[in-house]
């Protein structure tokens, strides 16, 4: 596999949320709107850009029956990291993400990506894959969040596409973000198997 | 009154999953039948209730008066973690009988986010210990309840006919947001 | 380098340096971002304080009064102008009968007690409906739903369902009847000494034994 495939795999082909279907949570909970999905997509790619660099490097110290407490613990540092960064120079972001800036720690795809393939990879390897996979991830959060800002209140990015009061506010709120999601999956499937 | 207020809240009206989103992973991987579905809300209960208690104790007595509380997320999940595999060795030798219902689910829990989730959040609205538990108790009982329903719901799937496009995950999801909706009828009870 | 061999002393030593070094760089991080976020939520209350108020020149000292029904106290920030006399002051208001519980606002009171402007700091509603506090009880265009130039202490503040004549969101009815209860309560606590005449400096940090006044 070359680097490109390490990088780009993320996007499409093994996107984490619309083809894997991992890290459901943040992706229905942050979803409200385009803006808050891409910030949700953001901080997780920079924890697991991070983390797959540091699991690369430190996966020859670690002896393999504590790997995973030990992985737990770098991504829960910059998970922190991120969580004081954000209050500091984004805090309205951070207010509106709440609880889910922590939850970043327990997001499957980050822990599932050191386990998989920084733990076994070069440096460099692992960094692509873990951009790559990360970006995939803003990319879905922020394509679901656009869907729904626009059906719920007419607006993408908070431009006004057509007035609010035709929104269905239902995507919106909670069990909009179940149903375009499902849709959403629906879609890429298809798109998926029409390319192979 | 206050905690029948929390029980209610926490059960119906801010669902942990359906209207959280705490906890989905497991939502749609263990809800393919209901029997799976009932032992993983056992595990689920189980350990939230134990983090809770223990995470509670972490905060007050030891983060807090080191002034540490930004260790918080890093400490609560290594502790939960620590927690599952000691409840793991502790069930297998005490009560082979609950580890062979539970055992399954145990190792899975550690990545649910309703477990970190429902901790943090005891801290957040400063609840004091019994208030707590009682919180993590019906958040459990709330969880168990969205899965058993859905898990419910997909057995019933199986037998529809689904357009070709939405089979599996999709309609799954598309389920579970009518779900919530039905959810949403509860809100204002409180 | 060959992996570490899993027995017992390796491990506890991978696990101690790990730990060590996360908690190190997390204490770095933390020292360097202390500021920024003191400085980050200084800013927001600073913000929403001018935002709230017409025209002043400096802030007087912040104080804290005990609302009579509730058990938090909210923060009074009186406004000065250049002559040290008060010419309005903002209120840290909170109430917790939201849809979804807590909400918290910075309510702005001129001289005459009249509201001057309000923001909501913090609110957990659901969006769409109830956080659309901001926009709807501030809109110049629709007289029944601003409360901006009303006078708390003369008019009641009320949803129309009550008996009120404030329109309340529409669909969301139980967060406008706790936006209301905010500013009432921050009226209630806070501009008390307009109605009994007393001068503020006597009741300030004495919340215990005062009991505010509502009318």
């Amino acid at each position: 596999m070359n680097q490109w495939k390490n990088f780009s795999k993320g996007f499409i082909k093994e996107n984490p949320v619309f083809v894997l279907l991992l890290g459901m949570c943040p992706t229905l909970g942050t979803t409200g709107s385009a803006i808050n999905g891409l910030g949700m997509g953001l901080a997780t790619t920079f924890v697991l850009l991070m983390s797959n660099i540091v699991v690369s490097l430190v996966k020859n110290l670690i002896p393999d029956k504590v790997r995973i407490p030990a992985f737990i613990v770098i991504i829960a540092t910059f998970v922190t990291i991120v969580q004081m960064a954000m209050q500091a120079y984004a805090p309205a972001l951070y207010e509106s993400l709440g609880l889910f800036i922590p939850l970043i720690v327990v997001n499957c795809i980050i822990l599932g990506r050191a386990e998989a393939f920084a733990s076994k990879n070069t440096l460099v390897s692992s960094a692509l894959d873990g951009l790559g996979i990360g970006l995939g991830f803003a990319f879905a959060l922020t394509i679901l969040g656009g869907v729904r800002e626009l059906l719920g209140s007419g607006k993408i990015f908070n431009i006004t596409i057509y007035p609010e009061n035709y929104g269905m506010l239902l995507f919106i709120l909670a069990p909009g973000a179940f149903i375009a999601l499902g849709y959403i999956i629906a879609i890429i499937s298809k798109l998926n198997k029409q390319k192979a | 009154m206050e905690y029948i207020l929390i029980i209610i809240s926490a059960i119906l009206v801010n669902n942990i999953v359906l209207n959280q989103f705490l906890g989905v992973c497991p939502f749609l991987g263990v809800s393919k039948k209901i029997e799976t579905a009932i032992g993983m809300t056992g595990a689920v209960a189980f350990v939230m209730v134990l983090a809770t208690v223990v995470t509670f104790l972490i905060q007050y007595y030891i983060l807090n008066p080191l002034n540490i509380a930004y260790l918080q997320t890093i400490s609560f999940i290594l502790v939960i973690a620590a927690l599952v595999q000691l409840v793991e060795i502790v069930l297998k030798k005490v009560s082979p009988s609950l580890y062979q219902a539970l055992g399954v689910f145990l190792p899975l829990i550690t990545t649910n986010c309703a477990i970190l989730g429902v901790a943090i959040l005891v801290i957040q609205k400063e609840f004091n210990l019994m208030q707590g538990v009682i919180y993590a108790f019906s958040n459990a009982l709330g969880f168990g309840l969205a899965l058993i329903i859905f898990a419910g719901l997909r057995e019933h799937l199986d037998l529809q006919q689904v357009p070709k496009g939405l089979k599996g995950v999709p309609i799954a999801l598309i389920t579970a947001g009518i779900l919530a909706m039905a959810f949403m009828g509860f809100s204002g009870i409180v | 380098m060959a992996k570490p061999q899993s027995n017992f002393r390796n491990m506890v030593i991978a696990l101690l340096g790990v730990t060590l070094v996360a908690s190190a760089s997390l204490g770095l991080v933390y020292d360097a971002t202390k500021a920024p976020i003191a400085k980050a939520e200084m800013d927001k209350q600073t913000n929403a304080i001018a935002a709230v108020l017409p025209a002043f020149d400096k802030l007087g000292e912040t104080y804290k009064m005990l609302p009579a029904d509730g058990k938090d106290s909210i923060e009074i920030f009186p406004a000065l102008d250049a002559n040290n006399s008060e010419v309005g002051k903002a209120v840290k208001t909170y109430t917790n009968k939201g849809f979804s519980g807590y909400i918290e606002l910075m309510v702005g009171f001129d001289k005459q007690g009249s509201i001057s402007g309000f923001k909501v700091l913090k609110h957990a509603e659901t969006p769409g409906l109830g956080s659309k506090m901001d926009v709807w009880f501030s809109n110049a265009e629709k007289k029944s739903q601003n409360i901006i130039g009303l006078t708390p202490g003369s008019i009641e503040l009320k949803v129309t369902k009550d008996g009120g004549n404030i329109d309340a969101i529409t669909a969301a009815t139980i967060t406008s009847r706790a936006f209301l209860d905010a500013i009432n309560r921050a009226n209630a606590t806070a501009n008390s000494q307009y109605i009994d005449g007393s001068s503020s400096a006597s009741k300030k940090e004495k919340h215990n034994e005062q009991e505010p006044q509502i009318q």
